[in-house]
């Protein structure tokens, strides 16, 4: 009967253990699954985002540029003035403005291409001219412009001119 | 001896209900897992009619999209591990012993623990229902995101899974032990019946794969609250590789669900065929191959997460190649009752229905196998056709047929025949109304686990939910036969089945002795 009692405690210690191995095993196929997926180069960082949309054998030149209206003396200028990008290629610059008067006033930037015929093919993805701007006495804003040059730009157009003029907005309520 | 025979007449016993809840005793432990099981198949079956009770028509009536997704989710967990698995450890508890001639189980006290733990389990997910925020709603495969998202009832569901998870070691442990040193003299391994082999191969699965889902789910609760990353992919985390641990544990598991059927039906059948198994050793050996296998197919439960072809083509040939085993059963069990002088009692209509259900679901199994047609059907009402051809007709129709044949032995009376084999013609005219269609359905395109559907699934649907309620309807049947059969039953002779030749029928009374096989029988 001890003998038995013996043998059936030895199986259990076996069992316990072989449980407490798989409840670690499973913990361990954490790792196990990254490397396979390393070495079989399945992971997701191993697969390289690429934009197959570009086009890497042609350079455009884009140069901006920055006005304001009679009305308006703000400060306004951009932070890069030049830039070298393939058609297809995301990029996105900024560009400075200061309200150098002490009273608030709201501007609009409208965005104008030379040569003209470019414009409808330079994308602006996002760009402070899409919104009214409203600054404070002395408020200074530093705001982007993220845009795509398309890849069937003519092929005769070697740089385009992005120009911005602010102008005073009368409030839109009292009009 | 002594002891145990001083035991055996009683002195200071419980009585009442203190008896059921100190028990150490493998039939008393079986007959709670039982009734445990049985009382989780209706509350789950509940669940499931309210379920079909809102697919009746198309648009929402009955509940919100909100308490459906609990429906399903809560239907799934309380079925895998509140009725079925539960059902098959207490067969395990009341035959095992007894059919390799040991006294009780190995470790009796581990005993009367695996099964206390499993009310605790089962009142922490039903009762996270009224927690705030509802039970759990994403599925009873626990998949992250969603499940990282969510309120305390995921922490619940969390916590009764690994209840689940150590009751299951348990038992299992106990189970091994069991077979291992406690068979009696001349009873060698393959002399033993076929339903404790594959008793040992499932014991064995559950020690391999319960810790698995034990971490997964440890995981997914220290991702909530412990600030780490594994399936969080905000934090550089792996949704997907959840789905990896989950099925590798998941797909083990629907042997776990299903072995142990084949083992009773391989003794219901011979039996009431009044011939010896046919291919017994290749039986045994077709049990190992599919739990072995069991290991390398997981993946066929991801053939959409975007696996590399290859890993793809491999999962779908090893799907496919456990199809050869389990159909190697299939045709040994038709052998069997080949020019057997066959009757046709309630449990072998429950075992014939098995027969013919469970491969249904095989064949859609294989169906799903197919990746490019998995593809297709992944999470559509096909999948759930299959999984309840191969569970409900399956596992289920085991479970019946092995009451109704043990019932006999354990009470020491007999059961209604007549109402038995109502029972079964019920279910089965009912359980096919209500999953055929589901093929069709899937095929169709029927999305799985969505409240509302589009007009043209509407008529498939009503047929579904009718064969529902009257499958679920048919089940109390079976209550009334097992009362009856308790309260007013007929003396059952103790070899109540001639063609049976195990040892509780060959060698014990019906009903056996609290104590049975004090001094263990000799094998020839
Ligand atoms: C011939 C054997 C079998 C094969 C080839 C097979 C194949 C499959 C495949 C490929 C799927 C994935 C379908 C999908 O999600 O797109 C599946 C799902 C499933 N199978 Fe099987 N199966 C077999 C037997 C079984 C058995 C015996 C059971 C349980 C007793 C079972 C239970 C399930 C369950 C529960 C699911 C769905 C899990 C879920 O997504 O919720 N299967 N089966
Ligand atoms: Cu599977």
């Amino acid at each position: 009967m001890a003998d038995a009692q013996q043998q059936n405690s030895t199986v259990l210690k076996k069992l316990i253990i072989v449980t407490v191995l798989m409840f670690g095993f499973g913990f361990l196929l954490v790792p196990f699954y990254k490397k396979i997926c390393e070495v079989t180069g399945i992971s997701k960082d191993k697969i390289a985002v690429s934009n197959t949309q570009m086009d890497p054998a042609r350079w455009v030149s884009i140069e901006f540029d920055a006005n304001v209206g009679k009305n308006l003396p703000w400060k306004f200028e951009p932070l890069t003035a030049h830039l070298r990008v393939h058609p297809g290629e995301f990029k996105q610059v900024m560009y400075r403005v200061v309200n150098t008067t002490n009273r608030t006033m709201v501007g609009q930037a409208i965005p104008s291409y030379g040569p003209a015929r470019a414009g409808s093919f330079f994308q602006k993805i996002e760009c402070f001219c899409f919104t009214q701007q409203t600054l404070k006495p002395g408020e200074e804003k530093i705001m982007p412009v993220q845009f795509v040059v398309q890849n069937d730009l003519p092929k005769d157009v070697h740089t385009i001119t992005l120009s911005y003029t602010f102008y005073e907005q009368v409030k839109a309520d009292a009009s | 001896m002594e002891a145990t025979h001083a035991q055996d007449h009683g002195h200071g016993h419980p009585t009442g209900l203190m008896r059921w809840i100190t028990t150490t005793n493998h039939k008393d432990i079986g007959t709670l897992y039982l009734w445990f099981a049985f009382i989780m198949l209706l509350a789950g079956g509940c669940l499931a009619l309210l379920i079909r009770a809102e697919l009746f028509q198309p648009g929402m009536q009955v509940v919100t999209p909100e308490f459906f997704n609990q429906l399903t989710t809560l239907h799934g967990l309380i079925m895998v591990f509140g009725a079925i698995m539960p059902a098959m450890v207490g067969f395990a508890n009341w035959q095992v012993p007894m059919m390799i001639g040991a006294p009780d189980m190995a470790f009796p006290r581990m005993n009367n623990w695996s099964f206390w733990l499993l009310p605790v389990a089962a009142i922490m997910l039903v009762s996270s229902f009224f927690v705030p925020g509802g039970a759990s709603a994403g599925g009873w495969t626990m998949y992250p995101p969603l499940f990282l998202q969510g309120g305390i009832s995921n922490d619940m569901t969390i916590f009764a899974v690994h209840i689940l998870g150590i009751s299951s070691i348990m038992g299992a442990i106990n189970i091994v032990t069991t077979i291992l040193n406690m068979r009696a003299p001349g009873m060698t391994m393959m002399k033993m019946p076929l339903f404790v082999w594959t008793w040992l191969i499932t014991a064995y699965l559950l020690i391999a794969v319960m810790p698995v889902l034990a971490g997964t789910v440890t995981m997914l609760l220290t991702d909530r609250h412990f600030g780490t990353n594994f399936f969080n992919a905000a934090g550089g985390g792996d949704p997907v590789m959840f789905q990896h641990i989950f099925w590798f544990f998941g797909h083990p598991e629907v042997y776990i669900m299903i072995l142990p059927a084949f083992g009773i039906v391989s003794q219901v059948i011979p039996a009431f065929a009044r011939k010896p198994l046919f291919g017994y050793a290749s039986m045994v050996y077709a049990t190992g191959s599919i739990a072995i296998l069991s290991f390398i197919v997981w993946a066929h439960h991801m053939f959409t997460t975007g696996m590399p072809t290859s890993a793809q083509l491999f999962f779908m040939y090893a799907t496919m190649l456990i199809a050869v085993p389990t159909g190697v059963k299939v045709f040994n069990w038709v052998a069997t009752m080949w020019r057997g002088s066959m009757t046709f009692e309630t449990p072998m209509l429950f075992a014939i229905g098995f027969v013919c259900l469970f491969t249904i679901g095989g064949f859609t199994g294989l169906v799903l196998a197919i990746t490019p047609v998995d593809i297709q059907l992944q999470d559509t009402y096909y999948v759930v056709a299959h999984f309840h051809y191969v569970l409900v007709s399956g596992s289920l129709y085991a479970i019946f047929a092995g009451v109704y044949f043990w019932l006999p032995k354990w009470t020491g009376r007999m059961y209604d025949e007549k109402l038995g084999k109502l029972h079964f013609w019920l279910s089965t005219i009912f359980f096919n109304i209500l999953f055929f269609p589901m093929h069709f359905l899937g095929l169709a395109g029927m999305p799985r686990r969505i409240p509302d559907y589009a007009l043209q699934f509407a008529d498939f649907n009503a047929l579904a939910t009718i064969g529902a309620f009257g499958f679920g309807l048919s089940q109390l049947i079976l209550l009334v036969v097992v009362l009856k059969c308790i309260k007013s039953g007929a003396k059952a002779a103790d070899h109540t089945w001639e063609g049976a030749d195990s040892l509780e029928w060959t060698h014990l009374s019906s009903p056996p002795p609290y104590h049975s096989f004090v001094t263990p029988p000799v094998v020839k």
